[in-house]
């Protein structure tokens, strides 16, 4: 009874003329074309009602819904479950629920999407936080008109932050470069001198082009020699960062590769064991990943940390088993040992069709790894990239560190090198072996969980980094970790190099080439391991 | 242990009566129909859907009493992806199980495997998937786009409802995406875009690290010109490249990517998000609101027994195919594929989404054309429509080799007929 009697009062409150003005514009979205909407949107952002910013902004999010019976438009709170809770768009209070099928969503389309946001960015230059006013800034300055330089202008006499000052100046010195005053285009041009924007490149770059009778645009000589020299200087500032971007895509793209290849540089490396299944390991570890983000749905970020010891565990003790059960046998014979590794890689692939189909599988990325880290103009790097170079270099320490540190790493180094003697010494060879091959193995899936990030997670995930791990291996040299970080990290970088001029398949070809080369000039890689232990291999 | 006795004695009439039915089915005269979709390999997380789409019409046509009397039997083999398979299985379904009709392949591949056998074995084909032309075989009828019916309708939309003016041709590395662009190509210089607003770039099966060719699309959308993508991009490399367009920050308010394989299966396995106002063009969308549409699904979903599956654009193909094949039998009052052949041309039925699919003489059919945009339940938002169907064309007009051939099965018994030299140059033409 409470609920009808609040149902009953919550309409009637008073509806001023403006009100039913906007509410009629409003409802015309409901039938119009998409450029009509775009017409509809512009006389909404300019009727000055208070609650335009709301309704723009579910407009835009998609929340903006009419109710198929009586054709009244709401806003929802959240586009997702059923029924949808409603907000009256005029004075955006709750006006109750109401289930999905009753409702009909007010569509947009890329081009009216990219119009509201500039309408929406309007009024978020006067939000409290500096980020959402950069944005807005930034967003207002991809198309400027009469009325964005208005509000620019205003703001930059309250506003208190220098980057947002920056910003807008730029903005001004954009509009100011119509202007009839050869003066007040100079100024303009010193100012945009110090932008490294390609937007603001490509806008100076126009002040040098000719119109269609010959003459230039910009008839000023002196505006014109500034302007170029303008251009220059911005060019080659990007040139320069376009280069360590670069630079930072080959370290991306080889630390992807060390990561896959420090597992095998174990197995292979160390035992000389031809793991044909290691592909499947690192698969293994992805899955683990998904399994672990099935098991613990709402939180992302924490499920992917958590998988990383599970991963760890699941490719390691798969690995003991393995080595127990079958490699153990062969020893010494790398040919069988090759063919029964590669059995088991097939028995693996079809292990996790059968249990998770042949489909792949969706690892959701958390927030803090998508998107990307702004350093300028010129120069942003992507989070997930980052976060694999970082995660890459700390498992290649920690993985030193066992190894160098521990009693256990001075155990595997020992029989390694010395099978007899280390076993004359006392230490257990066939359980260093185990542990040995379960480290990487264990590995192999710790770099699973960072694939699951870049690729898709499903059955043939393995098989496409298994030739680039073994190319990694046998690169920097059997036997070497510090040869897998340098040789994995060369490949990269010059594979980004190639790639731009070369395309993606001939840059592989490139580098598969130069690698035979490399390996018939220098047999052992570019670090060859010293001693008796390599005479014996 | 009453139970299970009574479960026992259930068993026992079911087998008496199952014994009986088959006797009976046996008996009874069938018409087969073959059904040729990889269950097994790469292909099969597309085919299986369109295997189980022609089980669903079968189904469906046999409840209501079957063609000319008889009930339809479906005989299914796989290929498994395995593209001189397609040859052998085909050969089979011909030969050994004699089949009236196939329904089946999916790469270009292998319908290329394959035709050589049905013309040899005179046997009809519908397929159901858009390829890239350039093909017309007296077998086989083409169910699925050709590029006039996909790649060019979404060109011209970029063109003139977006405004786009440099174009990136992305393609995986095989046959489909290098026929296209080459066509696309032609077809945009012939519109006036300069050779320098065009940027074409292939990258091998399952590619994974795009970085440096999203950033190397990011620069070459930054000159101050709209720009747009326009994808062919395979299978699995598509997740990794809508990841990076977005962990760089290219919208599609930006940079529109228009997809030609990405559809409601695709999306239905991964996070929509990334995609958001991406575009694809196809002559089917689950998300169009007709009466027939709204059947189809609640068919599918019933049949499928998963409420949850999607319906895509190769599946309505099939859903035409299958019934064009129906009239033309029921038209011709055979199975004889001569007779179906010769009635297929002209024979309408209505497609899912409110208009008419007509057999051309070219054995390809008329499509609406229609472009969506990728919402976050990973379904489609149709922002535009052909104003009404597109009549497939075997041959591209913008192509130079091409465009003087013409298909016509009606009046001049000819695939590949030469309107300048009045040859028909036979099935090996190249």
């Amino acid at each position: 009874m409470p609920l009808l009697v609040l149902r009953g009062v919550t309409p009637v409150h008073a509806q001023s003329p403006h009100d039913v003005s906007f509410l009629s514009t409003l409802g015309e979205l409901r039938e119009a074309t998409y450029s009509d909407k775009a017409n509809i949107v512009d006389r909404l952002s300019k009727s000055g009602h208070p609650s335009v910013r709301a309704v723009l902004t579910a407009l835009l999010e998609d929340r903006l819904y009419f109710r198929n019976n009586d054709r009244k438009i709401f806003i929802v709170k959240t586009a997702e479950g059923d029924p949808l809770n409603l907000i009256d768009p005029v004075s955006l209070r709750d006006a109750g629920s109401a289930p999905v099928d009753s409702l009909t969503q007010i569509g947009t389309n890329n081009a009216l999407r990219r119009e509201l946001r500039t309408a929406v960015a309007r009024f978020a230059l006067s939000s409290p936080e500096v980020g959402v006013r950069l944005d807005a800034v930034r967003e207002m300055l991809r198309s400027l008109d009469d009325a964005s330089v208005a509000l620019l202008r205003a703001r930059l006499g309250v506003e208190t932050d220098g980057g947002v000052k920056k910003e807008i100046k730029t903005g001004l010195a954009l509009a100011a470069l119509d202007s009839s005053d050869t003066k007040g285009r100079l100024e303009a041009i010193a100012t945009l001198k110090q932008s490294l924007s390609q937007d603001v490149r490509n806008r100076l770059a126009l002040l040098l082009d000719k119109s269609a009778d010959g003459t230039f645009v910009e008839r000023d000589e002196k505006v014109r020699r500034e302007a170029a020299s303008a251009v220059e200087m911005i060019d080659s500032w990007r040139r320069l960062y376009s280069a360590i971007q670069t630079l930072f895509f080959g370290l991306s793209l080889g630390s992807v590769l060390v990561l896959i290849a420090i597992g095998l540089a174990i197995t292979f490396g160390v035992m000389g064991v031809i793991n044909m299944a290691h592909g499947e390991l690192m698969m293994l570890g992805a899955y683990t990943t998904y399994a672990v983000q099935v098991a613990m749905p709402g939180h992302v970020g924490v499920s992917i940390l958590a998988a990383i010891p599970a991963a760890f565990i699941v490719a390691g003790l798969t690995g003991v088993l393995m080595e127990r059960t079958i490699i153990r046998f062969l020893y010494g014979r790398p040919l069988e040992t090759l063919l029964a590794t590669f059995g088991v890689s097939l028995i693996l692939q079809q292990a996790v069709r059968s249990i998770f189909s042949a489909l792949n599988r969706s690892v959701v990325t958390p927030g803090w790894m998508s998107g990307s880290l702004r350093l300028n103009d010129a120069l942003e790097v992507t989070y997930n990239r980052l976060y694999v170079v970082i995660f890459t270099l700390m498992v290649f320490c920690l993985i030193l560190v066992v190894l160098k540190r521990t009693r256990v790493g001075l155990e595997i180094r020992a029989v390694a090198q010395n099978r007899a003697m280390a076993k004359a010494m006392g230490i257990r060879t066939e359980w260093v072996d185990a542990v040995t091959f379960g480290l990487g193995s264990g590995v192999a899936g710790v770099a699973g969980v960072a694939l699951s990030q870049l690729t898709n997670v499903g059955p043939n995930l393995g098989q496409s980094y298994i030739i680039d791990s073994f190319m990694v291996v046998v690169f920097g040299g059997v036997g070497n970790l510090w040869g897998s970080l340098i040789g994995g990290m060369s490949m990269g970088i010059v594979n980004e190099l190639l790639e731009p001029w070369a395309g993606a398949v001939l840059a592989k070809i490139f580098i598969l080439v130069a690698l035979i080369l490399f390996i018939q000039a220098r047999p052992r890689g570019l670090f060859p391991q010293a001693g008796r232990a390599a005479e014996d291999k | 242990m009453k139970r299970k006795a009574k479960a026992m004695v259930m068993t026992g009439w079911l087998l008496i009566a199952g014994t009986g039915f088959s006797k009976a089915a046996v008996a009874e005269e069938t018409i087969k129909v073959g059904v040729l979709h990889s269950l097994s390999g790469t292909m099969a997380i597309s085919e299986t859907t369109l295997k189980d789409t022609i089980l669903m019409m079968i189904d469906a046509q046999n409840k209501k009493g079957g063609l000319l009397g008889k009930k339809l039997e479906p005989v299914v083999v796989d290929p498994a992806s395995n593209w001189p398979l397609f040859a052998e299985k085909a050969a089979q379904l011909l030969e050994k199980d004699k089949v009236a009709v196939v329904f089946g392949c999916w790469t270009s591949v292998s319908r290329k495997s394959v035709l050589p056998v049905f013309e040899k074995d005179n046997g009809l084909l519908f397929y159901p998937v858009q390829y890239e032309g350039e093909e017309s075989s007296k077998n086989v009828i083409y169910t699925g786009a050709a590029p006039n019916q996909q790649a060019i309708p979404a060109v011209d939309y970029l063109m003139k409802e977006v405004g786009v003016k440099r174009w990136v041709l992305e393609g995986t590395d095989y046959v489909y995406p290098r026929t296209t662009n080459k066509i696309l190509e032609a077809y945009l210089k012939l519109k006036g875009v300069k050779a320098e607003d065009i940027s074409i770039n292939y990258t091998p099966f399952g590619h994974s690290d795009w970085q440096s060719r999203v950033a190397a699309i990011k620069k070459f959308g930054s000159a101050g010109k709209k720009t747009a993508v326009v994808s062919t991009i395979n299978g699995d490399a598509n997740v990794p490249f809508y990841k990076e367009l977005g962990n760089q920050k290219i919208s599609a308010e930006d940079i529109p990517v228009v997809a030609f394989s990405v559809g409601e299966e695709e999306l239905s396995g991964l996070d929509a998000k990334p995609l958001l106002g991406h575009l694809a063009a196809w002559n089917y969308f689950e998300s169009i609101n007709t009466p027939a549409n709204k059947a189809f699904i609640a068919q599918w979903h019933t049949f499928i027994k998963n409420p949850k599956r999607t319906t895509n654009d190769p599946m309505e193909a099939h859903y035409i195919g299958f019934n064009l094949w129906v009239k033309a039998v029921e038209k011709a009052r055979s199975t004889d594929v001569e007779k179906v052949l010769s009635a297929l041309p002209g024979l309408e039925t209505p497609n899912l989404t409110g208009g008419v699919a007509k057999v051309l003489p070219n054995h390809h059919i008329t499509k609406p054309v229609y472009i969506g945009e990728v919402k976050a339940d990973g379904q489609f938002n149709v922002v535009w429509k052909s104003a009404a169907e597109v009549p497939g064309d075997a041959w591209s007009r913008y192509l130079p080799g091409s465009k003087d051939i013409v298909a016509d099965w009606v009046t001049l018994k000819c695939g590949n007929y030469n309107t300048i030299t009045k040859k028909c140059s036979g099935q090996n033409y190249k």
